[in-house]
Order: C-alpha cells, then sequence, then structure tokens
C-alpha cells in the first residue's frame, strides 16, 4: 500500500529525513516511536504532502501511485488520512458542513454522486458511535473551543467519515487522559481492518497497549534505527530511548 | 508556499465579472455636464409639478457651494463633475403600461442579470423595481401590493402620484444639504424606489429594487424612500451590477428610511458593481448616503450589507434612535480584491432612552487593496440606558493589502453601556493544509473559511439572497491565500 524508499526530506537547508525505508501493507498497523526531535512529525507531514518541507531524494509509493508526485488534497481523496497532533479550528465552519465538504470531494473524486443530506445524517450517525462524539460538538465550529480530547475524538471521527486506506496518526495520544485514550483506541481498533492500514506516531508505548501494532519501528536522528514487533515498544518502555542512542551513536563513530 | 499563491491570486485578479456586459439599447441622453439648465431638463423629463424643480434647485445652489469631502481614507484623482451625463433613459417605444409591453432587450437584460420581470415566473416571492441607468423600467407585483394599501412604485411615479407623502418624507432624513454628495443627489436624482408601509401592516414579501447602470460617461444617482407606518414590517433588499468600462462611473445615491412606533424595517443590500479591472482601471464609484430614523418608540431599523464590488465604496448606512426602545442594527461584509478601496461602517445616534444597536463589521481584503471600518457611536445626553454593542473584525488575504479601523465613540450620558471589540487576522497555511488534507482544494478551503468568517453577517439576509451572496464572495476572492 505504501513504500517508503530512501527518502530524505527537511526544511530550508536542515535536513531532518536522512533515508527512510519502510513497507506497508494492508491490514497492518505500524508504530513509529522515538525521541523528540527525531524526525516522526516531519515524516508524517511529508507523506501528507505539507509544502514547507523538501523532499530532497527517494520516493514514495501510494497504491502504485508515486506520492510524491501529488497535491496533499489528491493524496486526502486517494485514501491517505493524517490525524493531526494539533488540530486547527476554523471559526465559523461547522464542524457537520466541514466533514460534508470533505465526504463530498473525495466522492466526487471517485466519480460518485454527492450525498444528500439524509443519507449522509445517517452515515455520520452511524460513524458518531465510533467515538462517542456528540452531535451539539458537531454543530459547533470546527475545533474552536474544543477541549484537547474533543479535538483528538473529531479527528477520529473524521478519519472513520472519510473512510481512508491509510490512516497516519499524528501522535494521537499526546494530552489525552486515561477514558479519552481509551475511547480513541476503540474508535480506531473498529475500524481496522484487512483492506485498510495504520502508521501510529507516538511518544510513548501507552497507546499500543490500545492499538496493538503488527510492527514498530524505532526513528533516531532521521533513521529507522530499529524495527521490529510490539516488544520492542515495551523493551523502550523499560529502558527509554538512551539505550537505542548509545548503541547508534558508537555504531556511527566506529 | 508563496509560489502557489501567486498562482491563485493571478487566478483570482484574472477571474471575470460576470455582469460586465452592455445592453446595445438606443438611449435618450442629457447633454455631458451639470448647470441649472440640466436641473431643468431632468425635472422637465420627467413631467416634475414645480415644487420639485424648485427642491432640486435650492439642493444645487447648495451643492454650488460645497466641497468635495476629504477625510475618508480612499484616494482618487479630482472627479470631473462637468464630465458626467447626468439623464440617460432607454429609449422605449412607449411608456409601458403593463409588463408585457417592455421592451424586449431589457427585458433580455435583467433576464440575463437573474431579475426575472415575469410575476408568473416568480420563484422566491419578491417584488422587483427595476431601474436602468436613470429611470424605472418596471416595478412587479404593485396590484397584489396595492391591495394590502402598499405603495411600491418607481419615485418618478411617486413624485406624481402620492405628492403628499413625497413632500412630506423626501430629504426629512437625508437633508439635501447633509453633504457634498446628497446635495449632488438631491438636484440630479432620477430615478429610484418608494415604498410606503401602511399601519399594522406585515409585508408578505421581499422588496427589492435592482439597480443598473448601462450607458457610457453617466452618473447614477439615485433615491430610495421607505416609509413605514407604526406597526408595519417591511424587508426591502438592493442589488446592483455595471458593465465593465475603462473609465470611473460615479454613483451617488441616497436612501431614506423612517420607522415609526413599533415599526421594522430590514434593509439588505448586496452591492456588486463592476470593480474596475486587476490594474485598477475603471470601476463604479460608490458614494451612497443611507440613513433611517426609528421615529417611534420601539421601532427598528437593521441594515445588512454585503459590499463585493465598487473601485471606492464611501458609505456608512446609520441609524437615529429618536424613539425609546428603538433598535438599531448593522451587519458588513466588505470584500475588497485588486485595486479596490473601501471606507464603510455606520453612525448609530442613541437620542431617545433605552435604545440599543449593535454592529457587526467583517471586512475581508486581498490584492492590494484597502478596507476600513469607519463608525460612529453617539450616545446623547438623554439617551439614558443606551446599549451599544460593536465587533469588527478583519481578515487579510495576502501582503499587499491593508485593513483599517476608526472608530468613533461620543457618549453623553453616564448611564450608557458601549462595547467594542476588534480583530485582524489572516487565513492561516494550518488551515488551508488541514482542509486540503481532508480532500479539500484551496479554492474551496478559501471559500469554506471566507463564508464561516463572514456567517454571522450572511445569516441576517433573506434566505433567497442569502446562497447568492455566498457565491460572491466566493467569486470576488477565489482562492486569494495569505
Amino acid at each position: 500500500m505504501l513504500k517508503i524508499e530512501n527518502l530524505h526530506a527537511g526544511i530550508e537547508e536542515k535536513e531532518i529525513l536522512k533515508g527512510i525505508n519502510l513497507e506497508i501493507k494492508a491490514g497492518e498497523v505500524h508504530a513509529i516511536m522515538g525521541p523528540n526531535g527525531s524526525g516522526k512529525s516531519t515524516l508524517a507531514s511529508v507523506l501528507a504532502g505539507r509544502d514547507q518541507f523538501e523532499v530532497t531524494e527517494g520516493s514514495v509509493s501510494f497504491m502504485g501511485k508515486d506520492l510524491l508526485d501529488m497535491a496533499p488534497e489528491e493524496r486526502a481523496r486517494e485514501g491517505m488520512f493524517l490525524a493531526f497532533q494539533y488540530p486547527v479550528e476554523i471559526p465559523g465552519v461547522s464542524t457537520t458542513n466541514f466533514i460534508k465538504t470533505a465526504v463530498n470531494e473525495t466522492r466526487k473524486h471517485r466519480g460518485e454522486e454527492p450525498l444528500d443530506a439524509v443519507s449522509f445524517l445517517k452515515l455520520m450517525k452511524e460513524k458518531m458511535k465510533l467515538v462517542q462524539i456528540d452531535q451539539a460538538l458537531l454543530s459547533r465550529s470546527l475545533n474552536e473551543g474544543f477541549s484537547g480530547g474533543e479535538k483528538k475524538r473529531n479527528e477520529i471521527f473524521q478519519m472513520a467519515m472519510l473512510e481512508p486506506k491509510l490512516a497516519i496518526l499524528d501522535e494521537t495520544d499526546s494530552g489525552l487522559d486515561i477514558d479519552a485514550l481509551r475511547i480513541v483506541a476503540n474508535g480506531v481498533n473498529q475500524y481496522r481492518n484487512s483492506e485498510n492500514a495504520f502508521l501510529l506516531v507516538t511518544h510513548y508505548q501507552r497507546l499500543l497497549d490500545y492499538i496493538v501494532p503488527d510492527y514498530v519501528h524505532v526513528l533516531y536522528n532521521g533513521r529507522i534505527v530499529r524495527s521490529g514487533t510490539k516488544e520492542l515498544a515495551l523493551e523502550l518502555e523499560a529502558k527509554g530511548y538512551d539505550f537505542i542512542k548509545n548503541e547508534v551513536d558508537a555504531i556511527s563513530q566506529d | 508556499m508563496p509560489e502557489e499563491n501567486d498562482d491563485i491570486l493571478e487566478q483570482v485578479t484574472s477571474s471575470e465579472y460576470k455582469y460586465g456586459f452592455v445592453t446595445d439599447i438606443e438611449s435618450d441622453d442629457a447633454p455631458k455636464g451639470l448647470n441649472e439648465d440640466i436641473v431643468r431638463f431632468i425635472s422637465a423629463k420627467k413631467h416634475e409639478p414645480e415644487w420639485m424643480l424648485e427642491w432640486r434647485l435650492k439642493a444645487y445652489r447648495h451643492w454650488l457651494t460645497m466641497e468635495q469631502p476629504q477625510w475618508a481614507n480612499v484616494t482618487f484623482p479630482p472627479i470631473d463633475f462637468q464630465d458626467i451625463i447626468y439623464y440617460s433613459a432607454p429609449k422605449q417605444k412607449i411608456a409601458p403600461n403593463s409588463l408585457d409591453e417592455i421592451d424586449p432587450e431589457l427585458r433580455k437584460t435583467f433576464e440575463k442579470l437573474g431579475i426575472s420581470l415575469n410575476e408568473q415566473k416568480r420563484l422566491t416571492g419578491v417584488a422587483v423595481d427595476a431601474v436602468i441607468d436613470s429611470v424605472s423600467i418596471a416595478t412587479t407585483f404593485k396590484e397584489e401590493l396595492a391591495e394590502l394599501g402598499i405603495i411600491f412604485c418607481s419615485m418618478s411615479e411617486a413624485v406624481q402620484e402620492h405628492p403628499e407623502l413625497i413632500k412630506k418624507y423626501l430629504g426629512s432624513v437625508v437633508p439635501a444639504t447633509d453633504n457634498y454628495f446628497t446635495a449632488l443627489n438631491s438636484a440630479v436624482f432620477s430615478d429610484g424606489s418608494f415604498c410606503y408601509i401602511p399601519a399594522g401592516v406585515r409585508c408578505p414579501m421581499e422588496l427589492s429594487t435592482y439597480f443598473r447602470i448601462n450607458a457610457a460617461n453617466t452618473g447614477q444617482f439615485e433615491r430610495t424612500l421607505i416609509v413605514a407606518e407604526a406597526g408595519s414590517y417591511v424587508s426591502y433588499l438592493e442589488g446592483c451590477t455595471a458593465p465593465m468600462r475603462d473609465e470611473n462611473q460615479l454613483h451617488a445615491a441616497v436612501v431614506e428610511i423612517l420607522a415609526a412606533e413599533k415599526a421594522e424595517v430590514k434593509y439588505s443590500t448586496v452591492q456588486n458593481w463592476y470593480p474596475g479591472d486587476k490594474d485598477g482601471k475603471g470601476g463604479i464609484y460608490n458614494f451612497v448616503t443611507k440613513r433611517g430614523i426609528c421615529q417611534g418608540d420601539h421601532s427598528k431599523i437593521s441594515w445588512t450589507q454585503v459590499e463585493t464590488g465598487s473601485s471606492i465604496t464611501w458609505k456608512y448606512p446609520s441609524v437615529v434612535l429618536k424613539g425609546d426602545h428603538s433598535v438599531g442594527e448593522f451587519y458588513s461584509v466588505a470584500v475588497t480584491n485588486n485595486h479596490q478601496q473601501a471606507d464603510t461602517g455606520t453612525k448609530m445616534i442613541h437620542i431617545g432612552k433605552n435604545t440599543r444597536s449593535r454592529i457587526v463589521s467583517k471586512g475581508i481584503s486581498a490584492g492590494m487593496s484597502n478596507n476600513s471600518y469607519r463608525g460612529l457611536v453617539q450616545v446623547g445626553r438623554n439617551a439614558s440606558h443606551a446599549r451599544n454593542f460593536s465587533q469588527c473584525d478583519s481578515l487579510l488575504l495576502g501582503d499587499k493589502c491593508g485593513a483599517h479601523t476608526f472608530p468613533y465613540i461620543e457618549v453623553k450620558n453616564n448611564t450608557g453601556i458601549v462595547e467594542h471589540e476588534a480583530t485582524t487576522s489572516k487565513i492561516g497555511e494550518d488551515q488551508i493544509f488541514y482542509c486540503n488534507q481532508r480532500g479539500i482544494d484551496t479554492e474551496t478551503a478559501v471559500a469554506l473559511i471566507i463564508n464561516g468568517f463572514a456567517k454571522e453577517v450572511m445569516n441576517q439576509l433573506p434566505m433567497e439572497f442569502a446562497v447568492e451572496a455566498q457565491k460572491l464572495l466566493a467569486i470576488s476572492l477565489e482562492g486569494s491565500v495569505g
């Protein structure tokens, strides 16, 4: 589904990603972990097409197409979703109206008719249950005055509405209390199936107790320095990132 | 991003003004220039009674003593008032007695603008007075309205048919001497709409006037007068467009509203005069005086305006709150792009006790444009417990445009409460990217964000026009990202 090869990217003169290789297949859940500043969020942003980052080398294919050649909205319409670490506020635009626009743009891309009001509401009601989000919240301006938990739940709700093939969750667990985390994780688990895939970007192992990954990768200094299964996350939790840092730094000094 | 922005801005600036066509009709024009003979010419053309001519001449003589105001935050070369044609009327074979007799070319012009003069084709429950250049060519639904005692006709007709009302009310809210452009308008006004709602009547449909400038080198000077008797209600809408021409054209209108006890008047404007081209060439100078007076207790006047056109806008729809417990409202969205300049706002003059006013102004600037809010809130000595709330928000698209706020507050009674809030923001790259990531392209995203920004005002528009106005906002600004 997604194949990243030797991806280098940075901002202005500074290189942040220094040769990422990663393949994600349908039905898989991958977790990317790593210390602050390792390039986790940059990877998520580059995949989504944020243009403040410049890709200097490498390739990414998504569903057989050249991802880097697509505008951010095309990537989204092709089925890539990014749950933002810091969802933005758009005053005066209700969440419902926003999602309706998004859903219909994607449908248009697929050559489908826009959803009429009744079918849209029906779909919304169904997906609302997934993350226990309230109708009242959805009629408010997008993310405006939402609590941290509400914002993150809204992201997952949007994911469920848009039914992406690959969902990238950028630190969706940050700032969530344990109940909110459970709700969010539950939403993801219900949506998870053999047709779609997830890339979880996280700092802590905690999220992985709830969304169990098939693979865990450790990102450090712009490279994936170690890959493994969920046990790797537990090891990191126990030993901290320092042991990986030391290992990597020792190798590079040789 | 910057490169992409330029592309988008390029698209916006090059987007065509949809209403820029010219109708090929023969017209009956006054000679260029302004003097007493021209005033007499206009009055004679309209077969006006002597008192009306005198009123005009008095205004003209006063105008000669005045100077063009310089205080607005706009710049333009001096206007040569002798280079303007003050009267231009489409030649119709005969004065139409019914809507069926209107010149098909004129009918087509309005059809093209989306205004149907055919009552059978009524879609929205709107009665229309259609004004082209200096004259009103048709007013629809007159009979139906007359059954309720409502008078809705052109100003010319009102002068002939209802002289007592015109004598009593014309110039009673906006005196001819009020300012430079009202004096000019009072001297040479050629048409406009008159609307009278008798006591206790709720007008069952939207009344609207559609103004169209067609002829070259002409100025349009129309007058609208709305009188709402005790306990009555009317919602009024005004729309305007003009062909694309290289020279600037002057539009100096006057609108007067009177609301008696417990009467309510809602006046909405969707202003889309030709804004000039992307280099700032041509466009309409829209110098308009609009004022309403809440004469009676518990009366209410509400102005809503969506201003997207004109090269220069100079306009302050105001409310004089004379009656106790009267309410004045002003809701405005002003959009400027390319080289457009807007200096617009309102005046709320609190005279009566327990009067309330509310101002919501949303300015959106793009391109090289300048957008200013100028507002006065005045609480008089006897206006105890007056309340005012003002909210002025500006949204900037791009880094070459300007947004300015000039609030004036004068309070002479210490029981009054006056609040003013203002914000300035830009459309963030973050917001655009967030929309993009949900499959929404940048154009649509900007339209979405702009409409969200202007929502509070758009919600005030009559349903039939809200959708149109939303589209207009999107077209005026398509994709100009900051």
